[in-house]
């Protein structure tokens, strides 16, 4: 580390001085893949309120890709972007705790309701204001929305080329990156030039785990929103340690337009929401026993399912 | 009110894929019952003669763009030859397969229009709309119905102000129908150097792409055996391939099972597999997530085998068996040879 720091300084005039950014989009989502039974109320349905909230698993493997082209070089910076309420500043420690330098938390009241259309329009001027950028790389989907859209349509906005289904990273230099892709019956290995937006699927690398020193360092780490709610004065160690700031942008710091935000920026509406309730069939109990076995079996060929 | 747009993609092997003639399929009746035309877009290579696969289907008019450079799929060229035939053509619905093309492309077309699109859509209906604060009324909206929340809750979408109204839908989801062989429709050839620029359009190269030709094709199979993580390794798996064999069905899997390494990709049923609705489903060693579930809870007969008499599954299942698969399979071969004809 020391070294590289080193031949940075002494070769400053043959290196390019911009650093090889890197903006990692991340999401905090409530945990829909484990429904367990203290989630279920009585009636059968999901109380979304009790889920445990956690870092959407294909934004970790995004992040493990970022931090990969960081080992690879030495001028990468891994910017975390994420988008949600005060708490989803959780998120920015995670990713800081594992390897990434920064992070930003986009929250406002006013980008509440918003589909992945309005959802897209404020990331990507976020994304905007952290130009110049090399990559811009997000998980494939959030186990919420389960849409997948939100990164090709920031790609769409911010005008760049977009790699979806990443699974490897093949090489990657200021210009160009070389990703292989995951298709339903194969793989495709692409090259596009930089900046360009990648989409990461669950099949690649997974994210690396906390790293104790960085856990130690930044543990403290807050937006001004967490340090208001504290009881306790962080004003002396915010003051001698600014990189434990955690910078919170509003609809203000993004210049946004407010009608492309919230209920009025998103085409598509909610028309119906049905909980989807576990009925209980009317259903035969057999046993293993030969009788049993032969007993279905006989009934399926006089109902002429099978033979 | 405009007409409805599918898109179609091409295969390796030149046809139209399975998934958009089953969106044809969907989209002719839903032209039927808003008395508009179904249009399809196709963009390819080697298309000359694609018109024979899709006029079957009911198309009135296709949307042909015919350049080396437009096969494999990639983003952009794509994105800029849809849009820019979408802004001229202003559909009132599109639809994509949600495939690894469609979930590319679909958003990407979606934000350059600013118009809504619903993924994954396991229904699509027609209906009316009042919005609750102004009382405005809509008339014959695109109903997009999905599962959301991980598969816990199903919504039902709308866009009743943007148009094209679109959505992405997953293969097996819609039936796919021939209306007659004999239809002939408008062909309709693109003028491609009016939408593309090639300094900004074909920057992404591929390099390589290894795609295999679909071996397993369990989507229209009638008997489906499925295994899951409680079958327990790949050798026992071979327990249902033989019952497979022996009552004429296909094998499939769960996707803890294909994660295992059990069985291949192609046999993964559920929401990231296949869809089945076949007239019996023998669920082996599967938990039944709800994830698994959307992909077969549409089976006419449901048999669950399974060592844990609470396993989600058992709730759906018209017979449940409590026991261990490698003890009931093969006594099921058994009793059937016995007692077939």
């Amino acid at each position: 580390m020391y070294i590289c720091k080193l031949f940075n300084k002494q070769n400053k005039s043959i290196f390019d001085t911009m650093s090889f950014r890197i903006v990692v989009l991340a999401k905090q989502v409530p945990d829909t893949r484990n429904v367990g039974k203290d989630a279920m109320k009585a009636d059968g349905t999901v109380n979304r309120a009790a889920l445990p909230a956690i870092y959407n698993p294909e934004d970790l493997n995004a992040l493990e890709m970022a931090l990969r082209i960081k080992k690879m070089r030495n001028d990468v910076e891994v910017i975390i972007l994420t988008m949600g309420p005060p708490r989803a500043a959780e998120i920015i420690r995670e990713s800081i705790y594992r390897g990434a330098d920064k992070g930003y938390l986009i929250t406002d009241r006013k980008f509440a309701g918003s589909d992945t259309l309005a959802t897209s329009y404020a990331i990507s001027l976020a994304v905007k204001k952290l130009a110049p950028y090399h990559l811009v790389i997000s998980g494939r989907q959030a186990i919420d929305g389960d849409t997948a859209q939100v990164g090709p349509q920031a790609a769409e906005k911010l005008g760049i080329p977009q790699i979806t289904y990443a699974e490897e990273l093949i090489s990657v230099d200021e210009n160009h990156i070389v990703i292989k892709r995951r298709l339903e019956r194969g793989i495709e290995v692409v090259k596009s030039p930089l900046p360009a937006l990648l989409t990461v699927h669950s099949s690649a690398p997974d994210c690396r785990p906390r790293n104790a020193k960085l856990l130690m360092k930044y543990k403290h780490a807050r937006t001004v929103t967490e340090l208001q709610e504290e009881t306790r004065d962080y004003t002396e160690l915010y003051t001698k340690r600014p990189y434990l700031q955690i910078e919170e942008w509003t609809v203000a710091d993004l210049d946004a337009d407010v009608e492309m935000l919230g209920l009025s920026g998103s085409p598509t509406k909610v028309k119906k929401i049905e909980n989807v309730v576990l009925q209980q069939k009317d259903s035969v109990n057999l046993t293993d026993s030969d009788k049993d076995v032969e007993s279905l079996i006989k009934e399926l060929l006089a109902t002429h399912i099978i033979g | 009110m405009n007409n409805i747009f599918v898109y179609c993609e091409v295969t390796e092997e030149g046809t139209i894929a399975d998934v958009s003639l089953e969106l044809l399929s969907k989209g002719r009746k839903l032209a039927n019952e808003l008395n508009i035309k179904l249009e399809a877009v196709v963009i390819g290579d080697q298309i000359t003669e694609i018109e024979s696969q899709l006029f079957p289907y009911g198309v009135d008019v296709i949307h042909k763009a015919q350049d080396s450079r437009l096969f494999p799929y990639t983003t952009l060229p794509h994105a800029a030859i849809v849009t820019n035939l979408f802004k001229e053509a202003q559909p009132e619905i599109a639809l994509f397969g949600a495939t690894s093309i469609g979930r590319d492309l679909a958003p990407r077309v979606a934000s350059a229009l600013k118009c809504g699109l619903t993924a994954d859509c396991t229904s699509l209906e027609i209906g009316d709309h009042t919005e609750n604060k102004t009382q405005k009324t809509y008339k014959n909206l695109l109903y997009q119905i999905r599962p959301a929340f991980g598969g816990n809750i199903i919504a039902t979408i709308i866009n009743p102000d943007t148009r094209p109204q679109m959505a992405t839908v997953r293969e097996g989801v819609m039936k796919q129908e021939i209306v007659s062989k004999s239809i002939k429709g408008e062909v309709n050839v693109l003028d491609i150097d009016k939408y593309l620029s090639n300094e900004t359009d074909f920057v992404i190269e591929i390099i390589e792409r290894h795609v295999e030709q679909q071996k397993v094709n369990i989507k229209g199979a009638q008997i489906i055996i499925a295994g899951g993580y409680g079958v327990g390794s790949k050798e026992n798996f071979n327990l249902l391939f033989n019952l497979a064999e022996v009552i004429g069905g296909e094998v499939g899997a769960s996707r803890a099972a294909v994660d295992a390494g059990y069985v291949e990709h192609a046999r993964q049923i559920g929401q990231t597999g296949v869809t089945v609705r076949p007239k019996l489903y023998i669920a082996c060693g599967i938990s039944g997530a709800v994830q698994h579930r959307a992909g077969m809870d549409q089976s006419a007969k449901i048999i669950s085998i399974n060592s844990d008499p609470k396993a989600p599954i058992n709730k759906i299942a018209d017979y449940t068996i409590i026991g261990s698969v490698s003890d009931i399979i093969p006594k099921m071969i058994k009793y059937y040879k016995a007692n077939s004809k």
